[in-house]
């Protein structure tokens, strides 16, 4: 791609709206002002222009458009990713999904429901609710998040463990390549022949294509679930609780873990009544069948006393079970009230090093000057450090920045990852060199050009470019190697 | 238990230099799979490459080298009440891990408890260029980078050489039991669906010779539960029917004559055709033998949201996969050519023009 843009603002405004209604060509910085950046609002950048389709034709039409003239194409559904995937690009086109909003259809027997992208993650569930149906992954964003930005970044949430991720839970989406051709990836049956495109696409952050419609599974409602509260005097002893439930053979539908800092800072906030002395807290939830349950339940609250809960509490009702989850779902708020920003962090682990990873990370928390509070998936391993920091304070988001990359390759060097669901974007590409090396990245650079050769999807996101993330780790290594020469002053 | 990761990377790149195209053998359990080579290969022998690396129960993960065999992998599970979930065929003594991913076959379980490709974690590969590669890794949740390791699941090894691949495993079920009810094939693909739509411990469902199959599993008392409320008879030795369904050991399967394999939309019409059928993951994995034409199955395939391929047996020169739309068959050339740009890896095994 060359540097210069090959059209000029006006000109591909002009070409979009003979097909487009001219109200959703947008312009004017001050109507795309919205659309600089996502839920990741560090990240800014104002695009060339804003484009709303309102059908796939159009969508097909926009890309052979902007393939024309080479023009970069960043989609966007609701804007509430967390990696500044969605961010504009300074000379490209933000291809908002917003009006693909509607449910086409939902086969109550086959369990499937047919979706434009911009369908909201929870209004789906909503709509199957009337027969006994719901879709799994549940992101922390639902009420807000869409199907689309979904798929683009493979997303988990809460019940990933036994419910799986976006990936275990989609049937086929229809993706337009760059060319603007129209191809539909996996089907209405379980699996298609040949190589897993589907799977490929699924997280591929907008790089590969534009989904416009994606069909997915739809899962039984449980007929009863329970939540039990433990609190424990040190994370290693919740943590081995979590691998003891677990080899006793109860996959919980829901496992999540609260350091001491998100504890106070989430029962403040909603009131839960959690063991606010306590150094950890789970919030284990068994759905199922009412036998399993109960079963299950008894389980599970023997063991964690043996285990060494100091505190132990089961729902008895759904409105206690609701009032449990609240300190965990309005963690992120909750700490957001005890400090002017926080930074969200999204790293991986095997479970086995938890309790190593939280005591080397409240040792880079005095290093580097900065509170961090964690919650963290147990079940699956993610962990969602929250750095707390005041971007008004010059030089502390720098700081909030370089802490999170040390978390984000701790996650690596204990052998998980840099980023279980938020993804990569902009935000997390400088790591993507500590997770891969250089062929593995050259890899995916051959699969990026096989889906888009000029390289017009989502530039500059997911994937680094070689000599970057050379630059990055000799400036890693020096940064070091100057860490070392100051240990030793 | 032996590592030759280094030996399979140098076969890889004398091939490269002689530009001689590789047929990746495993356990051999599988050659009846895929297409006839149009092209003289030479056999490069995963099989050998062998040994569980890692494997800790409470994490729920193992890894493996690709050419370890299944039942070494199900033995080491079962000494801590774990298992494959997605309980893959065995063909034979010998089937590999590498093979059953590279070939995503997945038994009864299936739609309940997820396919290979979905368990799937992490990949080391041996890409065309001779690269020792690795993607994704041992944990569950890993968005960092293109989903490499699931996009092998169905290309038979078209796309490289798999050493090493971790997967989630999980806990066996306290307790199972399978009901039987005698129906037609028709009825049946309704009640299959219907009872999968109930929350119930549901994890296989299938139809073979008019009688409908329920297996519930999970803990003692919602086994029973279950089955007390849906009634029917309940089948003795089942496990032992499953095995015979996972591995095609029931009667259905012997023979010479061609085995279709249709994956369709779970409660699509039966299609209208001469021959027999046996029906499983709720009807969304169909078994058709019988006098047929590829097109006129392509087009019923189609017709019920899905697609068709020859699984064993019939004219192997052709097409055994269900045709690949333009675009679609574009973009697995390209992908073929982002992986494997000279062409080594099981030359036209998958499609003719792969």
């Amino acid at each position: 791609m060359s540097d210069q843009p090959r059209v000029s603002q006006a000109q591909l405004a002009a070409e979009l709206r003979a097909f487009i209604d001219p109200d959703y060509v947008i312009t004017d910085n001050e109507t795309m002002k919205p659309y600089e950046c996502d839920g990741m609002s560090m990240y800014c950048e104002m695009p060339l222009l804003v484009v709303l389709p309102e059908t796939v034709a159009q969508v097909q039409q926009v890309m052979q458009v902007c393939h024309r003239y080479q023009v970069p194409v960043v989609a966007r559904g609701a804007g509430t990713g967390l990696s500044a995937g969605a961010m504009p690009h300074a000379d490209g086109v933000v291809l908002s999904l917003a009006k693909f909003n509607r449910i086409l259809e939902i086969d109550p027997l086959a369990r499937t429901a047919r979706l434009q992208p911009g369908v909201r993650n929870q209004a789906i569930s909503e709509a199957a609710a009337q027969y006994g149906l719901y879709y799994g992954p549940d992101p922390s964003s639902q009420i807000a998040c869409t199907i689309g930005g979904n798929v683009a970044e493979n997303s988990g949430g809460v019940h990933c463990l036994k419910y799986g991720l976006t990936v275990h839970n989609v049937l086929s989406v229809e993706l337009i390549t760059v060319e603007g051709e129209r191809v539909t990836l996996g089907s209405d049956g379980l699996d298609v022949c040949g190589m897993d495109l589907l799977a490929l696409a699924t997280g591929s952050e907008g790089l590969l294509g534009i989904v416009t419609e994606v069909q997915v599974r739809l899962l039984p409602v449980p007929e009863r679930a329970r939540v039990v509260l433990a609190g424990f005097d040190s994370v290693q002893k919740a943590g081995d609780a979590v691998g003891g439930i677990i080899a006793h053979g109860i996959i919980p539908g829901g496992l999540e873990m609260m350091d001491s800092h998100a504890i106070i800072a989430a029962d403040d906030f909603a009131g839960a009544g959690y063991p606010r002395e306590a150094k950890a807290l789970l919030l284990c939830e068994v759905d199922g069948t009412e036998e399993e349950v109960e079963e299950h339940i008894e389980q599970a609250e023997t063991l964690f006393r043996e285990l060494g809960a100091t505190s132990v509490r089961t729902s008895r009702s759904e409105q206690e079970r609701a009032l449990l989850w609240k300190g965990r779902k309005s963690a992120f708020p909750a700490v957001g009230r005890i400090s002017p920003d926080y930074y969200c962090m999204d790293g991986t682990i095997p479970r086995s090093q938890l309790a190593f990873v939280l005591t080397e990370m409240e040792r880079l928390s005095q290093e580097y000057d900065l509170r961090v509070a964690n919650v963290f998936h147990a079940g699956d391993g993610n962990l969602h450090p929250l750095i707390l920091f005041d971007a008004n304070v010059p030089g502390e988001f720098e700081r909030t920045e370089a802490f999170g990359s040390r978390i984000l390759q701790l996650c690596v060097e204990v052998g998980g990852c840099i980023t279980g669901e938020h993804g990569v974007g902009v935000e997390k590409i400088r790591q993507m060199a500590i997770q891969f090396n250089d062929l593995e990245l050259a890899q995916f650079h051959a699969v990026k050009a096989a889906f888009d050769p000029p390289g017009i999807l989502n530039p500059g996101k997911g994937v680094p470019t070689l000599r970057f993330c050379q630059e990055y780790r000799s400036l890693e290594h020096k940064c070091q190697q100057h860490a070392v020469e100051a240990d030793h002053d | 238990m032996t590592d030759r990761s280094e030996q399979l990377l140098e076969q890889v790149l004398a091939a490269k230099a002689a530009g001689q195209p590789l047929r990746i053998v495993g356990g051999n359990s599988k050659a009846f799979l895929g297409r006839q080579a149009d092209a003289e290969t030479q056999d490069l022998n995963v099989g050998e490459h062998r040994g569980i690396v890692d494997y800790n129960p409470v994490e729920l993960v193992l890894t493996a080298r690709a050419g370890t065999p299944l039942r070494e992998i199900e033995a080491a599970l079962a000494e801590h009440g774990q298992a494959l979930h997605f309980e893959p065929p065995h063909f034979g003594d010998s089937d590999t891990l590498g093979g059953t991913l590279a070939a995503n076959l997945s038994g009864p379980a299936r739609p309940w408890s997820g396919s290979v490709r979905d368990q799937v974690l992490g990949i080391r590969l041996i890409n065309g260029n001779g690269e020792h590669l690795r993607f994704g890794g041992q944990v569950m949740k890993n968005v960092a980078g293109y989903d490499v390791s699931r996009l092998q699941a169905g290309a038979l090894g078209t796309l490289g050489v798999m050493t090493e691949i971790s997967l989630k495993v999980m806990p066996r079920p306290a307790a199972s039991l399978t009901l039987v009810r005698e129906m037609s094939a028709q009825q049946a693909i309704q009640q299959m669906n219907a009872r999968a739509a109930e929350p119930k411990p549901l994890t296989a469902a299938c139809w073979q010779g008019g009688r409908m199959y329920l297996r519930l599993a999970g803990a003692q008392s919602a086994v029973e539960a279950t089955a007390a409320k849906w009634g029917g008879e309940v089948l003795e030795q089942a496990d032992g029917f499953w095995r015979s369904l996972q591995d095609q050991q029931l009667d259905y399967f012997k023979g010479e004559a061609p085995l279709w394999r249709f994956s369709v939309r779970a409660n699509a019409a039966l299609a209208p055709l001469p021959g027999a059928w046996l029906l499983d993951w709720a009807g969304a994995q169909r078994w058709y033998r019988g006098d047929a034409e590829q097109p006129q199955l392509e087009q019923l395939a189609r017709e019920a949201g899905g697609q068709v391929s020859l699984f064993r047996g019939g004219d192997r020169s052709g097409e055994v996969m269900h045709h690949q739309p333009q675009a679609l068959a574009g973009l697995q050339t390209r992908m073929k050519q982002a992986f494997d740009p000279h062409g080594l890896f099981n030359p036209g095994r998958l499609y003719s023009w792969l």
